[in-house]
């Protein structure tokens, strides 16, 4: 890394080769974090074909395979599936506004990207390592819903626009919830910087996971992420059965595809921020030999991995919501809750000190 | 000029021809999008000067809630583009005053004493573990936390107005009672008959 700095340094002058050396330094961990995403955005869309298909007694795509082998069979079905959607044609429909068209998509992968700055994977694995992470990661999430709106708008068509309206109101109240969810987690965790928040969870075992004291919270979050996300049973926004498919009715080829991985992508960032601020992130349930041995980011990826599962559990297992209902539990179940929670986490934190030692609670204080 | 300038000028550069394309684009979707692209670069400026917190609330508050029910609404409203531009001359002179008191408003500011380049410099740049969100924090809920709540109670009462406003009470109205849904029992909906069954003739 030295060697690679001070070869920068000769070429581009002191001041302007740091520059540049940071640059270059950035865009491969950039890259270090959005390829293996994007290959698990791939296989999660692999995985969720399979699971399910399980679940209803089927088989799933078992057909394409890697150079022949007879066990793969399956494996090689995201990349047909990618070079399919690279070889197909985008359609842009003739009375549809071309530029917004096009930016739609962008901006709805742009920001489900971008989030992930932030996430640490293990104590020293962080790309950008800010004290107002949760914050970055609120107001980035905050972000992909313009994508919906546009593309719904720009497509000129019924169907698109409803599917974006749906869409947006279901974003905006979920986003409430979500948010007073992460303000009990901030305050028991006294920080906004996401590392901070995991090694706050630290402590021998899974009992001091925020999962515990914060349970209704978990749930909240949680679900407004699944809400958030579009995913079955919040889809509506996309309600093949009445509006066709909603706000990308009208797209075709990588269009499509890109909000499709926008999807998937952000199904995995709910996924990550669930375990990192619930599930101790890289921390091993139990700190005793066996377990502690194993690395922390893998610890990390199975919990994403189990709560991805309910994704796709959810998926196989419940009827759409009625739009009526999906509104009533956003703001007359989900944001009371929350904010109940935050006053009784409040008053907990102001009891003395004496007092809360003889508390249930001072478990996690 | 060093790295942070040349993020400045193009900052600021974006920022201007954005804000200026919200008051000169004739589509209302476009200006809608144009002034969330203005918030966004404002953020950026905002956070050259390690203003990180407010960066953020920006991007989160303006961004990610206000702009989104704006473009909700101008994109469901059917807009004529003839008719909106119609009287603009006989409104010039309003908008010219208005325009003009607020150039007015930013030149004393900008060369009034208080505020001049001399009495607010650059801040002194804060080390790593300085987090701006907590000074900000302790700031609000001690020294203005009267001030808060007074603007916490302004908006909540703005909001039950805004709500009493558009709530009407038809009597031809029909609702749910969620409750009254789960709590039905069986017996209360399902008769089940026997009878024997019928011969074809």
């Amino acid at each position: 890394m030295e060697a690679i700095q001070q070869l920068f340094e000769q070429l581009f002058g002191t001041e302007w080769g740091i520059m540049l050396f940071t640059f270059a330094k950035n865009l491969t961990l950039i890259l270090a974090i959005i390829v293996p995403l994007l290959l698990g955005v791939a296989y999660l869309t692999f995985a969720e074909r399979k699971i399910i298909a399980y679940m209803q007694i089927r088989v799933g795509p078992n057909r394409v395979t890697f150079f022949g082998i007879p066990w793969l069979r399956g494996w090689g079905q995201p990349i047909a599936d990618a070079v399919k959607a690279l070889m197909k044609e985008i359609v842009v429909p003739t009375g549809a506004n071309k530029y917004l068209f096009i930016l739609a998509p962008i901006l709805t992968i742009m920001p489900a990207l971008a989030a992930w700055a932030v996430v640490p994977f293990s104590p020293e694995l962080v790309l950008a390592d800010i004290n107002a992470g949760l914050l970055y990661i609120l107001a980035m999430t905050s972000m992909g819903i313009y994508g919906v709106i546009i593309a719904g708008w720009a497509s000129n068509s019924k169907y698109a626009f409803l599917g974006a309206m749906r869409s947006a109101a279901q974003v905006v109240s979920y986003e409430l919830a979500m948010g007073f969810a992460l303000v009990c987690v901030l305050m028991m965790s006294q920080s906004l910087n996401l590392g901070d928040i995991v090694t706050g969870q630290q402590g021998g075992s899974m009992l001091n996971w925020y999962l515990i004291p914060l349970f209704p919270m978990f749930l909240v979050y949680f679900i407004s992420g699944v809400a958030e996300t579009n995913r079955a049973p919040f889809d509506v926004a996309e309600g093949e059965s009445e509006i066709v498919a909603g706000f990308h009715v009208d797209y075709s080829g990588m269009a499509f595809t890109v909000f499709f991985l926008a999807e998937y992508a952000n199904m995995i960032l709910v996924a990550t921020l669930t375990a990192l601020m619930f599930l101790g992130g890289w921390l091993p349930p139990v700190d005793i030999t066996p377990f502690n041995m194993i690395p922390g980011f893998l610890w990390l990826l199975i919990k994403i991995a189990f709560l991805l599962f309910f994704f796709l559990w959810f998926r196989a297992t419940f009827p759409r919501y009625r739009y009526d209902q999906i509104m009533r539990l956003g703001w007359k179940v989900f944001i009371p809750i929350t904010l109940i929670w935050i006053v009784v986490l409040g008053l907990i934190m102001q009891l003395p000190e004496s007092v809360r030692n003889d508390f249930p609670f001072n478990l996690w204080f | 000029m060093n790295f942070q300038d040349i993020i400045f000028y193009v900052f600021s550069a974006i920022l201007i021809v954005s804000a200026l394309g919200v008051v000169t684009s004739r589509n209302p979707v476009y200006s809608a999008l144009l002034l969330v692209l203005s918030f966004i670069t404002c953020a950026g400026l905002w956070l050259l000067l390690e203003a990180e917190f407010l960066a953020i609330t920006l991007v989160l508050v303006y961004v990610g809630a206000v702009m989104v029910l704006f473009l909700f609404v101008v994109m469901m409203l059917d807009i004529n583009l003839a008719r909106l531009r119609e009287g603009f001359w006989r409104w010039f002179p309003v908008g010219g005053i208005i325009a003009l008191v607020i150039v007015a408003e930013i030149a004393l500011i900008m060369t009034g004493s208080y505020f001049s380049l001399e009495e607010m410099p650059v801040p002194e740049p804060k080390g790593a573990d300085y987090s701006n969100t907590k000074e900000l924090g302790r700031l609000l809920y001690t020294e203005y936390v009267y001030a808060f709540e007074l603007a916490a109670v302004l908006l909540l009462v703005a909001m039950v107005a805004a709500i009493a406003l558009t709530l009407r009470h038809r009597d031809d109205k029909k609702s749910l009672d969620i409750a009254k849904q789960v709590s039905v029992k069986k017996d209360e909906r399902l008769r089940i008959v026997s009878m024997p069954a019928e011969k074809k003739d």
